[in-house]
């Protein structure tokens, strides 16, 4: 076919050998090479959907969601809605109660019952395992019959406790998560004050991370400097110093740390061995907050060398050698030339450092001694040790709310492609 | 060191020198942790701390018994003399020998799964027809950047609901998971810099997309693909918490085993372990430097 002109290739499209328009074709394959590339992806996504974002959407569920009460006791808890929350109990709740109770007690699942409202009001665990020993002997009239048994389930508090837990969707637990309490006729109160431990944890995670980032920045920045401005032979083999505590175990640093710190550890003798401390009043630098930012500050300043490192690396030297030409002091030169130019590096590595921080678990758990804990361990501790899942999901959720809002901003302000290893 | 020019005024002496210092503290903040653990875990006594003995350089002061302890802790009869018998005995029972075992196990099997994913996903996330190219690239750079705890207690849930709690699968696929990221950052920074003019004159001479990739695509991207894959390897060999959440005793990591030495009792026997631990990671470092020096080599930078 000759070259067709402007004017005849409205009417006719320009065509491939086989006769198909060639836009049509150029439409097919970019079809056909998106689909490849969508199917290159495929596997890895569907294997980390499957694995990590569909198991903490569960989880995440799990704070919002709880149907202990509901499923085991679903007489109690249809009366408990229709229940307006503040009147006296009426007979046909008592008697659902009673109902219920007697199933559980067959069925052993009181002491689940028991734990979920235990969640809502604290004390009330062997009210329900011991009434429900004692169930059988109740007969009507059953509201009299139950206070018999035991005059507590005269309290309206433990009324409105039950209601709350029968619902099974409740913002209860992310009210827990911050110092404060759903309640069946006030809404939200705020939690007595000996009991509000958790937007004090939150807070204190936030200093933490704050502080172990800006001493990875005033540590790394020099470093950083140096690595970039030293001929390449030998900022190659301080690279290693930098890189071997990045690819050496976590805990093996940790371990490291511990045997450091602690009083009978490497700094004190030395302190003693000097004379600046008594050997008695030695001083406690681990199993304390000191441990847990000291410890977090070594592991993490890899991560903060790391990007200041590649960024400072493509700024010519021949920057600051103009400044100074042009009579700048060698302060003034590096403030108004160089550590402009750093700033990506700076906002880099910090907010990595941060994130890191903020969701760290091990090092603390195991240097951190009582003040020295974070948000993780009280997540870890409410999964493993008190089992109150819900809250612990409740305080995953905002945790991870604020992971996701840092990570949100680091690929906005630097790209996740530019992330570099090594 | 380079030489400071000659107009170098007395105070930027001084600053120099002192500034050189600043970073060799720094230096030493970053390295000591780590080189401590090497005498200390010669230690005659059972402490975690340096005996006068080991500061005059007493020969009796030092000793290998934390090493022996890595392999009889756990065993039936580990008192017998060597022999066959003792080493499948400590092959079997000991309790460090299981945790490296099956850390050994757990990592090759979750490298070798995050690395063919993770490859696969790079090369296709480096191509421009990718739609929704970030966001997707987000979600699956995410678990390195999600809190381990939250990861670990949703798998935990999830895997208990599906039957693979404490399960080596379960383990398995969680570290592989873990891993991913650090292969899709590493393969994509080799693909980068990958001349895309070079699949077009492969397809060019006759050569199909599988023959292009073998031949022409997987020998560059190779020294990428291997770090990222050390990488995985390393995540899943250091991780502990997933470990806590998802492990039976019978999946026992070295890490974990680790982490319940310090919680329960100190004992030396630890400082051993991380020894062998940081000769682990020179050695990856060095392969590591060996495979970018390589990848240089063949992209014609020469070092300066």
């Amino acid at each position: 076919m000759a070259i067709t002109d402007v004017n005849s290739s409205a009417e006719m499209p320009i065509t491939a050998a086989d006769g198909t328009p060639l836009k049509k074709k150029l439409a097919q394959a970019l079809f056909r090479s998106r689909v490849r590339a969508v199917g290159l992806v495929l596997p890895l996504f569907a294997f980390v959907m499957a694995s990590f974002v569909i198991p903490i959407l569960a989880l995440m569920w799990q704070g919002v969601y709880n149907d202990t009460f509901a499923s085991y006791t679903p007489n109690l808890t249809q009366q408990l809605a229709k229940w307006d929350g503040v009147s006296t109990p009426s007979e046909e709740m008592f008697a659902a109660l009673v109902t219920d109770l007697k199933t559980a007690r067959e069925d052993k699942t009181i002491g689940r019952i028991a734990t979920r409202v235990n969640q809502e009001l604290p004390g009330t665990r062997s009210l329900f395992t011991s009434s429900a020993r004692k169930v059988k002997k109740a007969a009507p009239p059953y509201a009299e019959s139950m206070m018999k048994i035991d005059k507590d389930w005269g309290n309206l508090e433990v009324w409105q406790a039950m209601k709350l837990t029968s619902q099974s969707l409740t913002p209860g637990f992310y009210a827990t998560a911050l110092d404060s309490k759903y309640t069946v006729d006030q809404g939200f109160v705020s939690q007595v004050e000996n009991r509000q431990i958790y937007v004090k944890l939150f807070w204190r995670t936030l200093l933490i991370s704050g502080t172990v980032m800006l001493l990875c920045l005033l540590l790394g920045y020099p470093v950083a400097y140096l690595l970039a401005t030293l001929p390449l032979r030998y900022s190659n083999l301080l690279m290693i110093m930098v890189l071997l505590p990045f690819w050496t175990s976590l805990l093996v640093r940790t371990t490291a740390w511990i045997a450091i710190l602690q009083s009978q550890g490497v700094v004190n003798d030395l302190l003693v061995w000097i004379g600046i401390t008594g050997d008695e009043s030695r001083f406690s630098l681990i199993y304390n907050m000191t441990g847990t930012i000291v410890a977090m500050t070594h592991i993490l300043l890899p991560f903060m060398i790391l990007p200041l490192y590649s960024v400072m690396k493509t700024i010519p030297p021949s920057y600051m050698r103009a400044a100074r030409s042009l009579g700048a002091t060698p302060t003034r030169a590096f403030l108004k030339v160089y550590m402009p130019q750093t700033i990506p590096g700076v906002g880099a590595g910090g907010l990595l450092v941060f994130i890191l921080a903020i969701g760290y678990y091990i090092t603390p758990a195991l240097v951190g001694g009582q003040d020295g804990q974070l948000i993780s361990n009280m997540i870890a501790y409410h999964m493993q040790k008190s089992l109150n899942w819900s809250l612990a999901a409740a305080l995953g959720g905002i945790l991870l709310a604020g992971v996701l809002l840092l990570y949100w901003a680091y690929d906005r302000i630097i790209g996740i492609d530019n992330m570099k290893l090594g | 060191m380079a030489k400071l020019p000659p107009y170098t005024s007395t105070g930027e002496y001084i600053w120099h020198y002192t500034y050189r210092f600043i970073c060799g503290l720094i230096f030493l903040f970053l390295i000591l942790p780590i080189l401590i653990v090497l005498p200390l875990s010669f230690n005659v006594e059972p402490y975690f701390s340096f005996t006068p003995g080991m500061l005059s350089f007493d020969p009796a002061a030092f000793s290998l018994r934390w090493y022996e302890d890595i392999l009889r802790n756990g065993m039936a009869a580990p008192d017998e003399p060597l022999s066959w018998a003792w080493f499948s005995d400590t092959w079997n029972n000991g309790q460090w020998m299981r945790a490296i075992r099956n850390s050994f196990f757990i990592g090759i099997c979750a490298t070798l799964l995050s690395t063919a994913l993770g490859t696969l996903a790079a090369i296709g996330l480096s191509r421009s027809e990718m739609p929704y190219r970030r966001m997707v690239m987000s979600i699956l750079i995410s678990p390195m950047i999600v809190p381990l705890v939250i990861t670990a207690a949703g798998m935990f849930f999830f895997y208990s609901r599906i039957q693979l709690s404490q399960t080596y699968l379960g383990v398995i696929m969680a570290h592989a998971v873990l891993g991913t990221p650090f292969v899709i950052i590493t393969v994509t920074a080799t693909l980068v810099g990958f001349d895309k003019s070079l699949v077009r004159a492969a397809n060019s001479l006759g050569a199909g997309p599988i023959t292009t990739f073998r031949r022409v695509q997987m020998p560059l991207i190779i020294p990428g693909v291997v770090s990222g894959g050390l990488f995985a390897f390393i995540t899943s060999f250091d991780e502990v918490v997933a470990v806590l959440f998802l492990a039976s005793p019978e999946q026992r990591t070295i890490p974990r085993q680790m982490w319940s030495g310090i919680r329960e009792q100190i004992s030396p026997t630890i400082l051993a372990v991380a020894t062998l631990l940081v000769i682990l990671s020179i050695i990856l470092l060095t392969v590591l430097e060996l495979l970018r020096r390589r990848s240089e080599r063949l992209r014609g930078i020469t070092p300066s």
